[in-house]
C-alpha cells in the first residue's frame, strides 16, 4: 500500500511503509549508501508528516519483512501483546508521540506497554522525534535487571570494564581490569572482546576473571564476548561462564550472517541459565547491535538502519537480557558519517531499547576514519547520562588497543557521576566502600588504603 | 602512544601504581586531574588522533613512491577508482569496490599479457601504512617471485581503493593472482599498520570468503620483511592449489595468515 502527503501543491508519494520510514529517517550515510534515503530535505520532512498520520495500528498488519521470509518479522507478530497495546492502540504514530511526551506516560504505564509496542512503531515514533524528545522519554522508563547485581535502578548507572588486549595476554587483561575496579567501574561486566576464538584461549579468559571475582568476592559478573556456539561449548564442559554474548541483528539474513538462528539463542539462553550462576537474579544474556549491521550483511530487505536496529531489540527481548549494547559508532561512516549522525544514532537507540523493555547500554564510540572525536562522544555521553542509560564503557583512557577504535574512559564515567550524581548497583558499591575504594558516598578515595585488594592490585602492576 | 616529557604538575592524583609497560600497550596509570584526565594524557591521545586521522585523510606521496619502488624495475600503471574524492570514499565502499571509467579504458587499452602475479599498493585508509610499509614489502617479497620464475604484471599503483578492486584489476589484466597491500584503518597506538590480501582468480564478485590475509604488518606488529615470507609462501600454495581462502589453511611457518573468518572479525580490516 502506498501513501502520500500533498504539501503546496505537490504530492509526494511512498511506495509503501518501509520506503516512507527510510525517507522519515533523519539523514545518515547508511541510508543513502542504501539507496532508501530521502532525495531531499523536503522530501524527508514530507515523509515525516505522513508518517505522522499512520495509525499505530498499520504497523500490526503491514510488515516492512513479510511474515512468510523472516523469522524476526514471526517473532514480532507472533510475540505481540494486544492487551498490554490497548492503551494506545487507537493513536497514529504522532499523536503517539505527544502522548509519550505527556504526564500520562508514566514510567509504570510504559513499562506495561512495552510488550504491546512493535520495533516499528517505536521506531517510526523516533523518527518524527528530536533529540530532547528522545532523551525525555526513555529517562521516564526504569528497566531493571539482575546477575549478581541490580543494574540500571533509577539514579544509577552501571559500566562495563573492557580491558581488552592485543594478544588476550592475561597479565594486559587483569592490568586494565584491576585499573578499571580501582576507578569503581565494573557493576555491568567484566567483559573481554578476545583477541582468538579458540575454545581454550577463550576459556583461560574466563576463568581468569571468575578466579578474579571469586577471590575478591566482587559482585559482578563476567563475560567474554565469543560467538554464542563457542559458549555453548564451554558450558558443556565445565567453564564457569558468567554471561553468554552475542551480537545480534534485526532480520533473520542478517543474524544468520553472524552464524546465529533464534533457535540457537533459545539454546544459548539455556545452557547459561542452567549453570544457575547469578546471586540476585538469572538475566544471563549479553547482546550486541548496532545501526548497520544489516546493511553490511546486504540483509536489510530495503529496510532503513534505524528500523532494522530496533528489530533487533525484538531479538534480545525475548531472551530476558541482563544488557544490551548498542556499539554506535564502531560501524564506521560509510553507515553513520559523524559526530551528529552517531549522536543522533545512539540517543534513537537508547530510546527505541528502553520503550521496547530493554536493559540498553551505549558503546558510545567511534573510528578513526569517521568525522568525530572526543568531543563528540563527551556530547553523547552526557545526553545518555541525562536520558538515564543504564550502561556505558569503561575502556583505559578510552583507547581499545586491540579493537581499535575510542570509546569511553574509566575518568568519563567519573566525569558522568560527578556531573550527574549517578550512581553504582547498590551490590557493587557497597564492595567498593567496603574494599576502600570509595567513601560511603561513592566517591573515589587517592588509591594507598589498606584492603588486601589494593595491595595485591600494587603487586600484580608493579 | 606518543610520549611528549613535562614535568609532573599539581592538581593531579596519580594512581598508587605504574603498571609494566610490557603487560599491556593499554592507556593505564594516567591519574586523574578531579574526575578528568590530566593534561598530559588528554594531549597525548590528542596527538595520537590527529596522526591517525592525517593518515586517513592524506594521500600517499606518489613521487615518493614512486621513487621507492624504482629498484624494483618494475613497470607501473596508476588507477583510480569510482571514488572520485576521499570523503565519498569513505562514505562509498562500493565506489571504491570498482575502476573509475578512464581506469577501466587505461587497462583494457593495454596489450593482454597474462600474468601469474599482480601486485597491488592501493591507499585504503592509511597513506602512512602505504609508504612506510609496502616498499620494503615488495622488496623482499618481488625477488623470491622472480626467482621462482613467476611472471609478474605491472606495478599498480591504485588510490581511493578498498581490497575487493584488486578483483577487477586482477580480472582486466588477466592475472592468476592478485596480491593487495593496502592500508588499514588506523588505530591510534598505530596509524602505519599495512594488510596484504591474496585472491586467487580475481573476477569481480568474490567475497572475502576467497581471500587470505596477511595483517597488522608493521615494525611493531609483523614486519614488512616477515609479511613477504608469509605472503611467498601462500602465493605458492595458492597457485599449487588452485585455490585462496577459507579453503588455503594457513600452515606457514610463521601462522600470520587469517582466511575469511578472521577478516569478518577484525575492525581494522575495510574490505
Amino acid at each position: 500500500m502506498s501513501y502520500r502527503f500533498s504539501l503546496g501543491g505537490q504530492t509526494w508519494a511512498f511506495a509503501d511503509l518501509k520506503d516512507l520510514l527510510a525517507k522519515a529517517t533523519p539523514r545518515r550515510s547508511g541510508d543513502m549508501l542504501a539507496g532508501i534515503a530521502a532525495g531531499s530535505a523536503l522530501e524527508q520532512a514530507a515523509a515525516q508528516n505522513c508518517l505522522a498520520d499512520v495509525p499505530l495500528r498499520t504497523f500490526l498488519v503491514q510488515s516492512v519483512i513479510p511474515y512468510e521470509e523472516d523469522d524476526v518479522t514471526r517473532l514480532i507478530v507472533d510475540g505481540h501483546d494486544e492487551v498490554a497495546f490497548a492503551p494506545v492502540a487507537h493513536l497514529c504514530v504522532g499523536d503517539f508521540r505527544d502522548w509519550l511526551l505527556s504526564d500520562e506516560a508514566t514510567g509504570p504505564a510504559l513499562a506495561a506497554l512495552a510488550a504491546g509496542l512493535t520495533p516499528e512503531m517505536v521506531a517510526a515514533t523516533a523518527k518524527i522525534m528530536r533529540n530532547q524528545d528522545l532523551i525525555q522519554v526513555a529517562k521516564k522508563v526504569e528497566v531493571v535487571t539482575r546477575f549478581r547485581n541490580t543494574v540500571g535502578l533509577r539514579g544509577t548507572m552501571a559500566v562495563r570494564i573492557q580491558p581488552n588486549h592485543p594478544t588476550d595476554d592475561p597479565r594486559g587483561i587483569l592490568a586494565s581490569t584491576l585499573e578499571g575496579l580501582c576507578y569503581g567501574c565494573g557493576d555491568a561486566v567484566i567483559g573481554v572482546n578476545p583477541a582468538s576464538d579458540a575454545p581454550a584461549a577463550v576459556a583461560a579468559i574466563v576463568r581468569l576473571l571468575d578466579e578474579l571475582i571469586e577471590r575478591y568476592h566482587i559482585p559482578t559478573q563476567s563475560c567474554v564476548l565469543t560467538h554464542a556456539t563457542t559458549a555453548i561449548g564451554l558450558i558443556e564442559n565445565g567453564v564457569p561462564l558468567d554471561l553468554v554474548f552475542q551480537s545480534v541483528a534485526g532480520t533473520e539474513a542478517a543474524n544468520a550472517s553472524f552464524g546465529v538462528t533464534l533457535a540457537l539463542l533459545k539454546e544459548a539462553h539455556e545452557a547459561g541459565r542452567s549453570l544457575q550462576r547469578g546471586t540476585v537474579g538469572q538475566n544471563v544474556m549479553y547482546f550486541e547491535t548496532g545501526q548497520g549491521s544489516a546493511l553490511s550483511a546486504d540483509a536489510h530487505h530495503g529496510v532503513d538502519q534505524q528500523t532494522c536496529e530496533a528489530r533487533a531489540y525484538a531479538v534480545c527481548r525475548a531472551f530476558s537480557p541482563f544488557l544490551v549494547n548498542t556499539v554506535v559508532g564502531f560501524i564506521g561512516p560509510e553507515y553513520l558519517y559523524d559526530g551528529k549522525q552517531i549522536v543522533r544514532a545512539g540517543l534513537e537507540d537508547h530510546f527505541c531499547g528502553k520503550l521496547m523493555g530493554l536493559p540498553i547500554g551505549c558503546d558510545v564510540c567511534y573510528t578513526n576514519h569517521a568525522e568525530a572525536d572526543q568531543n563528540d562522544m563527551d556530547v553523547l555521553l552526557t545526553l545518555l547520562g541525562a536520558a538515564g542509560v543504564n550502561f556505558v564503557m569503561g575502556v583505559p583512557g578510552a583507547d581499545d588497543v586491540m579493537l581499535n577504535y575510542q570509546s569511553t574512559s574509566f575518568h568519563d564515567q567519573l566525569y558522568l557521576r560527578d556531573l550527574l550524581g549517578l550512581k553504582r548497583a547498590p551490590e557493587f558499591a557497597a564492595w567498593l566502600a567496603d574494599t576502600g575504594i570509595t567513601d560511603a558516598g561513592g566517591r573515589l578515595f587517592a588509591p594507598g588504603g589498606p584492603h588486601p585488594f589494593l595491595q595485591d592490585m600494587r603487586a600484580l602492576l608493579a | 602512544m606518543s610520549g611528549v616529557d613535562r614535568p609532573a604538575t599539581t592538581g593531579v592524583t596519580p594512581d598508587a601504581w605504574r603498571p609494566r609497560a610490557d603487560v599491556t600497550p593499554a592507556r593505564l596509570g594516567l591519574g586523574r586531574a578531579g574526575s578528568g584526565q590530566p593534561t598530559r594524557a588528554v594531549l597525548d591521545f590528542a596527538l595520537d588522533h590527529a596522526r591517525a586521522r592525517d593518515a586517513v585523510l592524506a594521500a600517499p606521496d606518489e613521487a615518493a613512491l614512486a621513487a621507492s619502488l624504482a629498484p624494483l624495475e618494475l613497470d607501473s600503471v596508476t588507477v583510480e577508482s569510482a571514488a572520485p574524492d576521499r570523503a565519498t570514499y569513505l562514505r562509498r565502499p562500493d565506489f571504491g569496490r570498482r575502476l573509475s571509467r578512464n581506469a577501466r579504458t587505461l587497462l583494457a587499452a593495454r596489450p593482454r599479457q597474462p600474468c601469474d602475479v599482480l601486485l597491488i599498493v592501493a591507499d585504503g585508509l592509511s597513506a602512512a601504512a602505504v609508504m612506510a610499509q609496502a616498499p620494503r614489502v615488495l622488496a623482499a617479497l618481488v625477488p623470491q617471485l622472480q626467482d621462482r620464475g613467476m611472471t609478474l604484471g605491472p606495478l599498480i599503483i591504485a588510490r581511493q581503493a578498498r581490497v575487493a578492486l584488486g578483483d577487477e584489476i586482477g580480472s582486466i589484466m588477466g592475472a592468476r593472482l592478485v596480491v593487495m597491500l593496502v592500508g588499514e584503518r588506523p588505530g591510534l597506538s598505530a596509524a602505519d599498520s599495512l594488510g596484504a590480501y591474496l585472491t586467487f582468480g580475481p573476477k569481480p564478485g568474490l567475497t572475502d570468503a576467497g581471500r587470505n590475509c596477511v595483517s597488522n604488518i608493521r615494525d611493531a606488529g609483523l614486519t614488512p620483511e616477515a609479511a613477504a615470507t608469509t605472503l611467498f609462501w601462500l602465493i605458492e600454495r595458492s597457485m599449487a592449489l588452485g585455490i585462496s581462502g577459507i579453503t588455503l589453511k594457513d600452515e606457514s611457518p610463521t601462522g600470520f595468515c587469517s582466511s575469511s573468518n578472521a577478516i569478518a572479525n577484525s575492525p581494522a580490516l575495510e574490505t
